[in-house]
């Protein structure tokens, strides 16, 4: 098993370099570079604009080296000092950007999946033993309600009653007095207070096909031989549901829980952005619009990163679960 | 209070099921009278569709959730008492307590009968943990006994293996020593070879009856293949579209056949010593659909005796010899027949 996690590592080695280039590539890609946007910002403001200042600033940030060149010095500074590079709009280096932010988004994230995972499982099961039932056909009339509502309308909704009935400071993940301020007891409290919204909001959205997938791989194996020959023996009806169809139900959740990771990093932008959230996806959404490159570039790798690291996760999560799959 | 006859182990009467489905009610079991001698086995034997394997779940209760059932299913325990299975509450303590330690079940398939994610150990040990008390120590060398006994070699090794790492044989070795597991008085098995290749048919088949033999179980084979069964079995009860229309001692129906459907299967037994270029007979026709059952006899369309009678009556059950009986109205009037004689 190790030997096994270990040889996918370094497999990964290759795989990061060549999405380093083409993520690089990509930000390349629109004609101009963040100079334009700044020109452009400074002339709509009514500023004279200065060439021999803009032209120090290409040399500053390198704007006048060749392309393949400022790759390399961006990944040179990636692995030997874990330097993403600076952001131009920010005008602060990039890694006191972004881990911040990611650490947010994985807590928004993970707590809205664990917050669907808890509403789901219980529903998915009860709908599929009790399936055709008036509760079935409920449940799954709310499912299919949750589906289609979009995220940002619920956003809206639940922002309304927080502040209309709660009397709660609506928006973001803190309260003013905290934003600034650095961590502390009071600061944790006062996030687990804001976000209550936000798992909710997001949580929501996966929660209903969650539904729906598991309700439909339980009914998939409740009729199989192996849950009759199960029955046979004696067992409890909860006991046997549990130990049987249900391990063998999540073995097609488990091969995809991994792929989660990313999508939780940048999924919810829009409701990131409704919510104002200060979590990676509006972030990620700015830099690209503002061709803030090495912003934008160091986003991607990371999120590339957490794709295969998640796909990882899921392969060896399989593994666990389903002994009929062999690692070599 | 429901009576037995002394001896029997199992009595099932007058056994209906019918199965409530969206396109209609599907009548799978029609009246099925047979009962078990303690000790001994029977054979209930019918083409597929006849209702013999839903006969036989319905023993345990095992049907899903869209079968009605009636009828009285009595069965006798170990004090003596006589539990009517049928009314017991659906996956109830008392049916999961019979399931557990009185009757047992062999699947026909071992390939999906078997989870493919617990080990052999786990499954197998399972029961026995549940209602023997019995440690997981205890547990594991029982099962290493037991795979030993139903000819498993390296069963210390295999025992924690995974099904899929058995092959089919083996699985269906590992499944008759899941039903041991559990002590059972009586054995079912349902078509216990038909997954299997033809060469290890009569391995499992002999293995089954030296396991009767050995833990003195009283066994209910479901088969449909007469030649089968006629070594293995001390009763056959042959089954047609959700009636049994004849049962009887092996020896008996085998040399006396009443019913024109036995003599047909009899028939179709290929024989070792028959003239070259003979063809092995056939019943001509196919089973009625069991969701509108025929009025009348339903064997009659595909009966080469069939009368005017055959249309409207429901053939009753006539005895015709000391265990042997026949639902056919070839045979009305001989029941008195039998009576004087006796």
């Amino acid at each position: 098993m190790l030997r096994y996690i270990a040889k996918r590592l370094l497999q990964m080695i290759p795989m990061l370099f060549l999405i380093s280039v083409v993520s690089f590539i990509i930000i390349q890609l629109p004609p101009g570079s963040y100079l334009n946007t700044l020109i452009a910002q400074m002339r709509t403001q009514g500023d004279e604009i200065n060439m021999e200042q803009v032209e120090a600033l290409r040399i500053r940030y390198s704007l006048d080296k060749p392309a393949h060149i400022r790759y390399l010095n961006w990944i040179k500074g990636i692995i030997t000092e874990g330097d993403f590079g600076f952001s131009f709009e920010w005008n602060r280096p990039v890694k006191t950007l972004i881990w911040e932010r990611l650490a947010l988004s994985l807590t928004v994230s993970v707590s809205s999946l664990l917050f669907s995972w808890i509403i789901a499982f219980p529903i998915a099961i009860y709908s599929a033993v009790k399936k055709h039932s008036v509760a079935d056909y409920s449940l799954t009339f709310m499912g299919f309600l949750g589906l289609s509502v979009p995220n940002f309308m619920l956003a809206l909704i639940l922002m309304y009653i927080a502040s209309v009935y709660f009397k709660f400071s609506v928006g973001g993940l803190f309260s003013p007095d905290y934003v600034m301020a650095p961590w502390s007891f009071g600061k944790f409290v006062d996030l687990l207070k804001h976000l209550w919204v936000p798992m909710i909001v997001i949580g929501m959205a996966g929660t209903a096909g969650l539904i729906r997938v598991l309700r439909n791989n339980l009914l998939d194996e409740l009729e199989k031989p192996y849950v009759v020959a199960a029955r046979s023996k004696g067992i409890s009806p909860v006991r046997l549901i549990f130990k049987y169809p249900v391990r063998l139900a999540l073995i097609p959740f488990v091969s995809t829980v991994g792929w989660q990771l990313p999508q939780m990093l940048s999924g919810e932008a829009v409701t990131a952005t409704v919510l104002s959230l200060p979590t990676a996806a509006p972030l990620l959404l700015g830099a690209l619009r503002s061709q803030d490159m090495y912003l934008a570039g160091s986003f991607l790798l990371l999120l590339s990163c957490l794709t295969m690291i998640g796909t990882l996760i899921s392969d060896i999560l399989l593994v666990i679960v389903d002994p009929r799959i062999r690692y070599e | 209070m429901d009576t037995m006859t002394e001896g029997n182990i199992l009595e099932v009467r007058d056994l209906t099921v019918r199965f409530m489905m969206n396109e209609g009610t599907v009548h799978a079991v029609n009246g099925v009278t047979f009962s078990l001698p303690e000790g001994k086995s029977i054979g209930i034997v019918g083409e597929s569709g006849c209702g013999k394997t839903v006969s036989a779940y319905s023993v345990t209760q095992l049907l899903p959730k869209t079968a009605r059932v009636s009828g009285q299913i009595l069965f006798r325990e170990k004090e003596g008492t006589i539990t009517d299975i049928a009314k017991l509450p659906v996956d109830g303590k008392e049916i999961r307590r019979i399931r557990g330690q009185e009757i047992s079940m062999i699947f026909q398939e071992p390939m999906s009968s078997l989870s493919p994610v617990h080990t052999v150990f786990n499954q197998l040990a399972e029961a026995m943990i549940l209602f023997q008390g019995m440690t997981k120590k205890q547990a594991r060398e029982r099962c290493v006994e037991l795979l030993k006994l139903v000819g498993i070699e390296n069963a210390e090794r295999r025992v924690d293996e995974y099904p899929f790492q058995f092959s089919g044989g083996m699985r269906q070795r590992a499944m008759i020593a899941m039903a041991l597991a559990r002590n059972p008085r009586i054995l079912i098995a349902d078509e216990p070879t038909t997954a299997l290749d033809v060469t290890l048919q009569a391995q499992v088949l002999s293995l089954i009856q030296e396991m009767q033999d050995e833990f003195k179980l009283s066994m209910i084979l479901i088969t449909h293949a007469l030649g089968v069964v006629a070594h293995m079995v001390d009763y056959i009860h042959i089954m047609y579209l959700g009636r049994v229309v004849e049962s009887g001692p092996t020896l008996e129906i085998f040399e006396n056949p009443k019913h024109p459907y036995t003599r047909g299967l009899l028939n179709s037994i290929p024989k070792l010593h028959g003239k070259r270029g003979q063809r092995v007979s056939s019943i001509p026709g196919a089973v009625p659909s069991a969701y509108s059952l025929p009025e009348g006899c339903v064997f009659r369309a595909r009966c080469s005796e069939r009368r005017s009678a055959c249309m409207y009556e429901i053939p009753r059950r006539i005895q015709v010899g000391s265990e042997h009986y026949v639902s056919c109205c070839l045979y009305d009037g001989e029941e008195d027949q039998y009576a004087a004689n006796a």
